[in-house]
């Protein structure tokens, strides 16, 4: 596969290797345009049709009724006039009378409808006309298909934003996420640190049940450890759905795989430094302030950003230790709660699947900066 | 300024003994080195005067004062590592100036002594600036920057030199002799290096397997080497060794039949009769008619293998009854080629004979 393309400076190996990621990249993404753009179509259009069409003009059939009720005299004709397309930037096809012959006439030609004559134009506009007065009651459906353009709009954003209390929903998770990102943190840096560079005796036993912990699945321990809150907050008298219970429940679920993370980056950085610092003087409070927490910047910072998701989306955990009142739902609960029972409202959907990603995309970015910085370099050779 | 003093100190991992038996005085304002092998010993040694290793038994005293558990801290020591170590998050100065800010040092003293020693190390441009920012020779002057302004009683130093280069080294080697001279703090230095331990050293300590082998000053670990290992490890090229027979007094082998004189010739009545090791150094071995040495029951006969001109002087690898190799150090206008049959003259006063088992130097003995 060393065989090099002529003028470049690739190899049909290093070629096979970008295509595949290019398809990779594709594959992974794609999904998640596709729910973007279902986020900026109309409602209507939204369940009739995928997302990919959304780009091209697209037919649709339906059906318009005229009534004789609404016929006009003018100037000795008897006249119903009106509009089926509401858009205007739509336009009809072709028309007919029966679901069958949706073909059958093209826009502009006048049919005779039982003795009356009937146009229907490009732009949706339609004239029946009558010289005798309309018979009692008479109506007809006339089927056609419409031509609609691709259409996009704010309107699903609108909807899920205007909606009830979904501010507060943001602020509440808000007070849920912070929080339970920022203290399982700290625990976790400061046990991280003893396991790493301190010695006690069983450090390693005890080390390898933390990370025992993190096969215990979160759904089965989830009832138990709410009765154990909650027994507890009996004997001082708080009440059963706290943030300080979700706090307790998130730091709690997060800590192992925090605490082995942390104990790895801790436990690579280099022996020298701390040794160094011993011998200056510092203590073990004193080493971890110092030098391990802005040497570990990074690690901190993808642990970071893997809880404060993991939080973020969480929807189980709030729904089991929080209640639904205005001052207590987060928003992954309020979403659910706009989708419907039958979740048949796809536009709140998509929309509000944007919405809430719009938070921890920033911290994201604000946080990537560190997985890339080499923050060592320099204090030891080759480092 | 002060003493150190380790009486029979042990360092046990497990089932492994990585020190044995220690005791050295180190006196005050001494430069001493620990040299050997890697795995001999001594870094670990020079870890337990630090604290940063529990001594497994024995006493360690530094001033007058038994330090066993005293914690590193408060040992009044500052360590140079092999690493650098340095802060990579703080800069030269605030590198310096840690150990004293820990200690709540008045800030006008910090800046005195991180001033003075930046401008002893000519580290003083560079305060501002970041350890990775520096080159390796900056970086291992700001680490002694940081050892310096503790203003310890002992310092102690991890093969500081190991990272640089070449050219680098041994301008460093000079700086921190001229430092000790001018500060004349007790170092304690590690190196596996023994040109570091010979020009460095007012006192050495060869180590092997985590025993000491000899401590003396570099010149006579060099003249009166205790034994095989010693005499092999100092100087470069090292001493050649080869296998004769002790008869009548005379050092036999087929290509030669050395009569050393003076005090050796007694000790080696209780050897007749056995195979013993025969130490000389390079320098000490002449081309016959190109040498200040004398002829005289000392000629080796040899085939010379690979020349190596120096320029002041020339090294002659040349293979003793084809089974052994010898190094012999002659004047640069030698005319030798591979191939030659060479005799060469041994210069007897400075022949060493190692017993076969104790492998001890039989002068000493």
């Amino acid at each position: 596969m060393s065989r090099r393309v002529p003028g470049l400076h690739i190899t049909w190996g290093r070629l096979l290797t970008h295509a595949s990621l290019a398809v990779l990249v594709v594959i992974w993404t794609v999904p998640t345009l596709g729910l973007f753009v279902s986020s900026l179509r109309d409602k209507d259009q939204l369940i009739v049709s995928g997302w990919w069409t959304a780009f091209s003009t697209t037919e649709r059939s339906a059906a318009g009724r005229i009534n004789a009720r609404d016929a006009v005299e003018v100037d000795g004709l008897h006249v119903v006039e009106g509009n089926f397309l509401e858009d205007p930037r739509r336009s009809i096809v072709s028309y007919g009378v029966s679901q069958t012959a949706l073909g059958a006439f093209a826009p502009g030609e006048t049919i005779d409808l039982e003795g009356t004559a009937f146009t229907l134009n490009e732009d949706g506009s339609y004239r029946w006309v009558s010289e005798e007065p309309f018979p009692e009651g008479a109506r007809h459906r006339i089927f056609h298909i419409m031509a609609i353009p691709p259409t996009f709009a704010l309107t699903n954003y609108r909807e899920v934003l205007a909606s009830e209390s979904i501010d507060r929903a943001f602020i509440n998770t808000f007070t849920v996420t912070i929080p339970a990102t920022l203290i399982p943190i700290l625990i976790a840096a400061f046990a991280a640190y003893a396991f790493a560079w301190m010695k006690f005796p069983g450090r390693q036993w005890l080390f390898a049940l933390v990370v025992g912990l993190l096969v215990v699945p979160l759904q089965m321990s989830l009832i138990p450890l709410l009765r154990m809150y909650n027994d507890i907050g009996a004997t001082f008298g708080v009440p059963s759905k706290t943030y300080l219970g979700i706090w307790l429940a998130h730091t709690g679920f997060g800590l192992p795989l925090a605490i082995y993370l942390l104990r790895n980056y801790i436990g690579g950085l280099p022996r020298d430094i701390i040794e160094s610092a011993q011998l200056d003087g510092a203590s073990h409070f004193d080493i971890f302030i110092r030098l391990i927490l802005p040497l570990s910047v990074p690690a901190l910072a993808s642990f970071a950003i893997f809880q404060f998701l993991w939080v973020w989306n969480d929807l189980l955990v709030a729904l089991v230790f929080l209640g639904k009142d205005d001052d207590q739902i987060v928003l992954t609960s309020r979403l659910r709660e706009l989708l419907g029972s039958r979740g048949d409202n796809w536009e709140i959907l998509t929309s509000s699947a944007f919405i809430s990603i719009l938070v921890p995309l920033m911290v994201f970015f604000a946080l990537q900066r560190y997985f890339v910085r080499g923050l060592l370099a320099g204090s030891v050779k080759g480092g | 300024m002060a003493e150190v003093v380790l009486e029979s100190i042990y360092k046990r991992f497990g089932n492994v003994t990585a020190v044995k038996d220690f005791s050295l005085n180190i006196a005050d304002e001494e430069f001493m080195v620990f040299v050997g092998p890697s795995g001999c010993g001594k870094t670990t040694t020079l870890r337990m005067i630090a604290g940063l290793e529990e001594i497994s038994d024995g006493v360690l005293k530094i001033g007058d004062r038994v330090v066993n558990d005293v914690p590193p801290k408060d040992r009044d020591i500052a360590m140079v590592f092999q690493n650098y170590a340095l802060y990579p998050h703080m800069n030269v100065h605030q590198n310096m100036s840690f150990g004293l800010r820990l200690r709540k040092t008045p800030k006008a003293d910090i800046e005195r002594r991180v001033g003075e020693a930046a401008k002893l190390l000519q580290i003083d441009h560079l305060l501002e600036r970041r350890p990775r920012e520096l080159s390796g020779g900056q970086r291992q002057r700001v680490a002694l920057g940081r050892a310096i302004v503790r203003e310890p009683k002992v310092f102690l130093m991890d093969e500081p030199l190991s990272n640089l280069d070449a050219k680098l080294r041994v301008e460093m080697r000079a700086s921190i002799s001229k430092l000790h001279r001018r500060l004349g703090v007790t170092t304690v230095y590690v190196t596996h290096d023994q040109v570091e331990a010979m020009t460095m050293g007012t006192r050495i300590v060869v180590m092997k397997d985590g025993l000491i082998q000899q401590v003396d000053s570099p010149i006579n670990l060099y003249d009166k080497p205790v034994n095989k290992f010693v005499a092999g490890f100092m100087g470069s090229p090292a001493m050649n060794f080869l296998l004769g027979n002790v008869q009548n007094g005379h050092l036999k082998s087929p290509q030669f039949d050395l009569a050393p004189s003076g005090d050796l010739a007694p000790k080696l009545k209780a050897l007749e009769g056995k195979k013993v090791y025969v130490g000389i150094r390079p320098e000490n071995l002449g081309l016959r008619g190109m040498s200040a040495i004398e002829e005289g029951d000392n000629i080796i006969k040899a085939q010379v293998e690979v020349v190596e001109p120096l320029g002041a002087e020339t090294h002659i690898l040349a293979s003793v009854g084809g089974d052994q190799t010898l190094v012999a150090r002659v004047d640069s206008h030698a005319q030798v080629a591979a191939g030659d049959q060479i005799d060469l003259l041994a210069d007897l006063g400075f022949l060493h004979v190692f017993d076969m088992e104790s492998e001890a130097n039989l002068r000493y003995t």
